[in-house]
């Protein structure tokens, strides 16, 4: 039974209580208690069912590498899966439950799976499943993918923020062990910029735990001390519960916060993500302890030796009343020490090792501990909780010495370093077989931008395992660091008393000749259920490579990511390819360190601000008047203006026919407008352009086309001439930055030497486009200009004021009918709409939206960016052949459309269609040509660009492509349908409306 | 050695002491009829069909790693044929049907899982685009489906379809899409391949080519050099690398693709779902894990791993979509090497030096591509024809103006 003591306790106060509920059971616990360790203090060693085999699974560590201890916690939009019990912080009301289990944690039907375990060995799945094919989709998958995951997936709205912040740094130490902090205090003296990064809520690690004695004092003390005087430095920034989730090229860290997890619903952000920019980063990130492979080693009551003293010193819990601690080192002696001294029995401890002969051994026996040397655990007996162990030799083959009555199992393997922070930008590794780990090797680091190591590892995550040496190592390469930095630091030389050890033997399977039956019961990976006997069928099948091996057993993918079982499996892999370690090598160590939540990833970037929302300066007056907007790339553009009930489609059919008739008005504020300006601008957008610009007069303007170097149209427009070296170029409203792009990228990256500067100026101005034949009757109602047909002709611009506004007006047309498009700064863009609204009134202008603008240029046959095009279209196929200069010598496409496909007459060119019973086409129709193709469908021959239903006409009209185009006029042709059918069209010139141009140039 | 779940039960009740390596470990000959340079998915897959519908012997995969251990084994697994282009839509549906039913050709399962790809729909543009697209998949042989918003809704209502920044107004559906698992595919062709007498041999990397008088005679090799009267290269994002060996500088420029995978969670997502307001795409593994990705990197490079803008980017795209998603979490990213292409598709095809063949350029969306590009490959090695599905994939396409440009984006390889 596991309970809480009734002294000690290091991080607990136990002047207060939280309670707390685990599967609806209400429990207390204390302020400075994990769930983990609150759960313990109840007696709750249960803690959920692993992935493959629903075995009873009990708490095995202490912090982040615990595969075990994931719950389900909180509700609503505060529930969050998966949550790992030992580095959650308690807190008043917490409410967690246990994971992947029916009908309940105690008794689970999926553990069915675990009686028919040897017919369900490593990738059986690959090897069956496969007959008769069908069953696969609609019965083994099915149920496969029932019992997947761990967690629920939560169901609602994450009720929480996140937020993000920078920072910069000349030395970034992860890890606030005394390590850690003794680099950071050289660097901080030295005078570099330091961040401190640790993910716990306490500082120091292992030391205090382990009870060091560091300058004469305990190292408790010690890290108080260090902390107050990085405190009191301005250059030196520390902070708790921060994890360092990974190092990317260039001294980019990315770092996770805790800022309101444990104090939920408080207002502040629940995350904070840190993206850092460091000049150097310090891994000083401890170690973790390995456990051991014995049979039962995944029974609830099996924990790792460190987490039982951490539980035992930081939160006064007694894991059992009597405990085996079964090890290959001496540092597990530590555990056996701390629970006697705290009352505890100790069964035994159950040494690997022939001869124990270190201080800490000495100490044990002399407080009446038994040892046994060269002794194994050969099982475990217990099923959702240890009850004994039986002892044989460590060199034999599993016969049963001795049974042992106990209720907790403390296991150690040896330490093996945190090296992920080292190896995420490709740091390398060393085997060192003294301590039977990889660590990180000096002469090998990842380099940053300049080729010199970017990464620095110090203490127990660079194999410096014991106190004495942590501390001396992190001093060593904290000194390194600054030096690298370009200060001179000065060193420090702090002494801890730390007892001498014995070295620690190698031990991956116990006991070493352990048979079948044993094998398949020793758990390498606990969360996904992977055993030896799975690594070792995995080497027999030729899954040879460590990353075979991993992803055949999936060992090392679960929530944890190997952090326990990593090395065991691939020493085990290692034995059964007769190979040594290091020639096997490790699987790559990949960002996150620990797992980081999607929240805290994105940020504020959610919902209705995922990405920027444009607003033009009228996007007020459209939304009073009730438009219907829809998305135009970060836009948001009314679609139509209906009035009362009124349909999309009435409101779009009276909006064309008032602009038509009379007069509408436009909001053309996204408009692309770009000042192209400088003594080389007409060369440049004679570039640009496939027409000349360069001759055009100021005053003027003219329609161009942009290709991109393949040839293909990518964007048109209107540019305007301002004055000797400044141009205006109008662009999609789409395109405004890509064009504007796309010109830097020239100017830039080519042609660097031409004197041309650019602006995007869209957001500087408003545009309202006033359009109908009663246009100009509501500009000489606002008054202030001559906007007659001699004074500001077709294809014109002039600057003057309008009722009282500075504009710029254009004539120029996207309708076919007289229209003005009138350019006022930002600031006067809603004023001035109104005004237009006002001054129109008594002619009956309307404003009108995207779709009725979509409807009146196809209507006139004007080409629409993005529907005519679609990055294989020539202007050629657009038969606007009139707009390409065969003039000039060059042009941005010019190669390109020379080359012979794009030159070929069997493309596909636009021509109006009309259907002869004046249906609309269906949008993205196909036209089909006589027979079949290889797949025993239609042949075609052309499709539809855009099609509409004309108010003007009142009729279907369509644009396409087809080969041969307008050659093709007269002809009837068919469109299909999805339905499966099709529909007969007849091949019309693509202009349905004012034909001869005329409206436009009154 | 026949797998089958009889096979399993039996080798249960022996303590699975009978199975035998999935494929041998070969030394290298002197010489070869065949060399496939890359023991990824495709170099397997050529080889595989080379051997079995093509009759040929002699035949070596050259791996510098282990199989497997390239994209194949790092992609997000989507298979679909959702494409647009002629010179595309008839291979990827060729591939498709092939996926149909490899399982039982290659009898290793590879969990061939058609559960339905969508791709949702936010405006009426891009209604009218997958429209179109649905009918060029139709009139190609392929399945596709136009979803109204309810329908998205039934299958997916945790989407954010109201209060989001994009609103969902419908989808494309392709019913047959759908995953496989990336390493049983290499596997299962490797496994094929070697029983057919196909060397495959890992740790092997190519570093040089011999070229006599514009014909190739065979490789050097870490192993040594090692003849061949053919050689096939199918290395994916090495493609430049390696065909630099050969002189060749090719249209084509590497960049680093990255995926993710969070935390195994309950059934969640049935089948494969792509957002294309903000560039992220998801479908929940057998295991429960979601996998998800979004764009390539930006920027060139041979490293294989990405950078944080791009995991921020998916995030906030998962997050828009799907609002309940903050509170899961990412756990573990990793990146692999794209062979992008300036139009964004393949090229499978001869070369300038008699005996050297390419296949490349697939860019993020090889994998779905595999057995057909290993059969359009083997055709090509043994016929020295391109298959009747793979006639486009030339490399003087770029020449004549033939482009296969399915985004319209042009010779931007980042962009596409
Ligand atoms: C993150 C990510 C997500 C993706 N998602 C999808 C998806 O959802 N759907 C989809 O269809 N596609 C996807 N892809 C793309 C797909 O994975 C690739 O296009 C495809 O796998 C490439 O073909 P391959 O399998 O032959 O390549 P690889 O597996 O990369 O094989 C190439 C092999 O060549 C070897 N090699 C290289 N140089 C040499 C040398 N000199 N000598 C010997 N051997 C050499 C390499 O080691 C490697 O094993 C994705 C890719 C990535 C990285």
């Amino acid at each position: 039974m596991s309970t809480r003591l009734s002294r000690g306790g290091r991080l607990i106060d136990r002047s207060a209580t939280c309670r707390f509920t685990f599967n609806g059971r209400s429990m207390t616990g204390h302020p400075g208690d994990t769930l983990a360790s609150a759960l313990l203090a109840n007696d709750q060693l249960l803690v959920g069912r692993s992935f493959k085999y629903h075995r009873a699974r009990g708490l095995v560590a202490s912090g982040a590498e615990e595969p075990n201890g994931l719950v389900n916690m909180g509700s609503g939009g505060r529930f969050e899966p998966n949550q790992r019990v030992t580095t959650t912080e308690l807190f008043e009301g917490l409410e967690a439950a246990s994971q992947n289990h029916w009908p309940s944690l105690e008794f689970d039907v999926g553990v069915v799976n675990n009686a028919v375990a040897r017919f369900l060995p490593a990738g059986f799945y690959y090897k069956t499943f496969m007959f008769p094919r069908p069953f696969w989709k609609h019965v083994f998958e099915p149920v496969i993918r029932q019992s997947a995951g761990l967690g629920k997936a939560p169901k609602d709205r994450d009720a929480d923020r996140y937020e993000h912040a920078y920072a910069f740094c000349d030395l970034l130490v992860a890890g606030g062990g005394v390590a850690g902090l003794q680099a950071a205090l050289i660097a901080g003296r030295a005078g570099a910029r330091v961040i401190l990064l640790e993910q716990a809520a306490h500082w120091g690690g292992r030391a205090p735990v382990d009870g060091d004695v560091i300058d004469g004092k305990p190292a408790g003390q010690w890290v108080d001390e260090a902390l107050q005087a990085l405190a009191k430095m301005e250059n030196v920034t520390t902070r708790a519960r921060c994890m360092v989730a990974g190092v990317y090229d260039h001294g980019y860290v990315l770092a996770e916060e805790k800022i309101a997890d444990h104090t939920p619903g408080d207002g502040r952000p629940k995350k904070r993500l840190w993206r850092i920019r460091a000049g150097r980063i310090l891994a000083a990130t401890g170690a973790l302890e390995r456990p051991l492979s014995f049979a039962g080693n995944d029974v609830p009551g099996v924990m790792l030796a460190g987490a039982m003293r951490d539980y035992v010193v930081n939160h006064a819990i007694s894991p059992g009343d009597r405990t085996v601690v079964v090890t290959n080192n001496d540092d597990a002696y530590r555990t056996a020490i701390a629970l006697k001294e705290a009352g505890l029995e100790i069964a035994c401890v159950i040494d690997a090792r022939a001869i124990v002969s270190g201080a800490l051994p000495a100490k044990a026996r002399a407080m009446g501990i038994r040892v046994e040397a060269g002794r194994a655990v050969v099982k475990v007996k217990g099923g959702k909780r240890v009850t004994g162990v039986a002892m044989g030799l460590q060199a034999g083959e599993g016969a049963v010495l001795e049974e042992i009555a106990c209720d907790a199992v403390a296991m150690s393997g040896g330490w093996s370093p945190v090296v992920h922070l080292w190896s995420h930008c490709g740091g390398k590794l060393i085997w060192d077989e003294a301590q039977a780990h990889f660590r990180p090797d000096a002469t090998r680091p990842p380099t940053n931008q300049d080729g010199a190591p970017m990464v620095h590892a110090a203490g127990a995550a660079n194999g410096a395992l014991r106190g004495d040496a942590a501390l001396a190592d992190g001093a060593r390469v904290g000194l390194e660091a600054a030096q690298a930095l370009g200060l001179t630091p000065t060193a420090a030389s702090p002494t801890a008393e730390v007892p001498e050890e014995a070295a620690m033997e190698a031990v991956w399977i116990m006991p070493q000749g352990a048979g079948p039956q044993l094998r398949m019961k020793m758990w390498l990976d606990f969360q996904n259920d992977v055993k030896v006997s799975d690594v070792q069928l995995a080497a027999r099948e030729g899954y040879e490579s460590v990353e075979h091996t991993k992803r055949y057993t999936t060992l090392g993918m679960a929530t944890d990511q190997g952090k326990l079982s990593n090395i065991n499996g691939l020493a085990v892999l290692a034995k059964s390819l007769n190979a040594g370690i290091p020639q096997v090598g490790t699987t790559t160590f990949r960002p996150p360190y620990t797992p980081v939540t999607f929240g805290a990833l994105a940020g504020e970037s959610r919902g209705e601000i995922f990405q920027p929302l444009r607003r033009t300066p009228m996007h007020g007056w459209h939304e009073a008047q009730g438009a219907y907007m829809e998305p135009v790339g970060l836009w948001r553009r009314p679609y139509c203006y209906p009035r009362g009930n009124e349909s999309h489609e009435a409101a779009v059919r009276r909006e064309v026919l008032n602009t038509r008739n009379g007069v509408g008005l436009l909001d053309a504020s996204t408009l692309g407008k770009i000042i192209v300006k400088g003594p080389d601008a007409g060369r440049f957008l004679d570039m640009l352009y496939t027409n000349v610009m360069s001759s055009l007069p100021v005053g003027k303007c003219r329609y161009g086309l942009m290709c991109n170097e393949q040839g293909f149209l990518s964007d048109d427009g209107v540019v305007a001439r301002i004055d000797e070296d400044t141009w205006l170029c109008h662009t999609t409203s789409g395109g405004a930055d890509r064009i504007h792009a796309w010109m830097e990228d020239w100017l830039q990256c080519e042609w660097w030497d031409w004197q041309v500067y650019t602006a995007n100026v869209t957001e500087q101005y408003a545009q309202v486009a006033v359009v109908g034949p009663k246009a100009r009757l509501v500009l000489e109602k606002l008054g202030g200009m001559d906007v007659s047909k001699e004074t500001l002709p077709f294809m014109q611009w002039a600057d003057g004021t309008l009722g009282g506004f500075p504009v710029r007006i254009y004539r120029i047309s996207f309708s076919g009918e007289l229209s003005y498009e009138i350019a006022v700064p930002a600031s006067h863009g809603a004023a001035f709409w109104e005004a237009c609204v006002a001054a129109g009134a008594e002619f009956g202008a309307m404003p009108y939206g995207t779709e009725a603008l979509h409807v009146l240029r196809a209507e006139k046959g004007f080409i629409m960016i993005g529907d005519e095009t679609d990055g294989t279209v020539i202007p050629q196929d657009l038969n606007l052949g009139w707009a390409i200069s065969k003039k000039k010598a060059d042009y941005l496409g010019k190669r390109g459309q020379e080359r012979t496909y794009l030159a070929s007459p069997d493309r596909w060119k636009l021509a109006g269609f009309e259907t002869l019973d004046g249906s609309v086409i269906p949008d993205g129709a196909y036209i089909l040509a006589p027979g079949f193709n290889a797949n025993a469908q239609r042949n075609t021959q052309g499709r539809v660009t855009s099609t509409y239903f004309s108010p003007t006409l009142g009729r279907g009209i369509c644009m396409g492509l087809i080969r041969g185009g307008l050659d093709r006029i007269g002809e009837e042709v068919e469109f299909n349908t999805t339905s499966g059918g099709t529909v007969k069209a007849r091949v019309v010139d693509p202009v349905f409306y004012d034909k001869d141009g005329e409206k436009q140039n009154v | 050695m026949r797998y089958s779940g009889f096979r399993v039960i039996a080798e249960a009740l022996i303590g699975h002491r009978g199975w035998k390596p999935i494929w041998r470990d070969p030394t290298p000959q002197a010489e070869y009829d065949y060399i496939i340079i890359g023991g990824g998915g495709h170099g397997l897959a050529t080889a595989y069909y080379l051997a079995k519908e093509f009759r040929q012997a002699r035949i070596a995969v050259l791996e510098k790693g282990y199989l497997g251990g390239g994209n194949v084994g790092r992609n997000t697994t989507i298979i679909r044929s959702n494409y647009l282009l002629d010179g595309n839509e008839p291979f990827y549906e060729f591939s498709l049907k092939l996926w149909e039913g490899l399982e039982q050709d290659f009898n290793y399962n590879a969990m061939v899982s058609q559960r339905g790809i969508i791709n949702l729909i936010h405006t009426d543009a891009q209604r009218d685009a997958f429209t179109r697209r649905g009918n060029a998949m139709v009139l190609n042989g392929a399945d596709a489906e136009m979803l109204s918003r309810d329908q998205v809704r039934a299958m997916y209502p945790f989407l954010n379809f109201d209060n989001a920044r994009f609103p969902i107004k419908g989808a494309i559906m392709q019913r047959r899409g759908g995953t496989v698992r990336h390493d049983a595919v290499a596997w299962g062709y490797a496994r094929g391949a070697d029983s057919r007498g196909v060397d495959l041999i890992q740790n092997c990397e190519v570093m040089g080519m011999r070229i006599e008088n514009g014909r190739i005679r065979g490789v050097e090799t870490s192993r040594g050099f090692i003849g061949a009267k053919k050689v096939g290269v199918a290395v994916a994002g090495s493609s430049s690398r390696v065909m630099g060996m050969a002189g060749m500088r090719l249209p084509i420029e590497s960049h680093v693709l990255q995926a993710f995978v969070s935390e195994g969670l309950k059934p969640l997502i049935d089948g494969v779902m792509t957002f294309g307001a903000g560039h992220f795409y998801v479908s929940q593994s057998d295991k429960g894990g979601l996998v998800f990705g979004g764009d390539i990197d930006g920027y060139n490079s041979y490293a294989q791993r990405g950078n944080l803008p791009v995991i921020e980017d998916v995030a906030e795209g998962g997050m828009a979509l799907m609002p309940m998603l903050g509170r899961a979490r990412l756990l573990r990213t990793w990146g692999g090497i794209m062979d992008m292409s300036m139009d964004g598709s393949p090229i499978i095809d001869r070369t300038g030096i008699e005996g050297l063949y390419f296949n490349g350029g697939w860019c993020y969306g090889g994998f779905k591509a595999t057995p057909a590009s290993g059969w359009c490959f083997a055709h090509l090695l043994a016929t020295d024809t391109p298959h009747a599905t793979a006639t486009a994939y030339r490399f003087d396409r770029f020449l004549k103006g033939l482009m296969i440009d399915e985004k319209g984006q042009g010779a931007t390889p980042n962009l596409h």
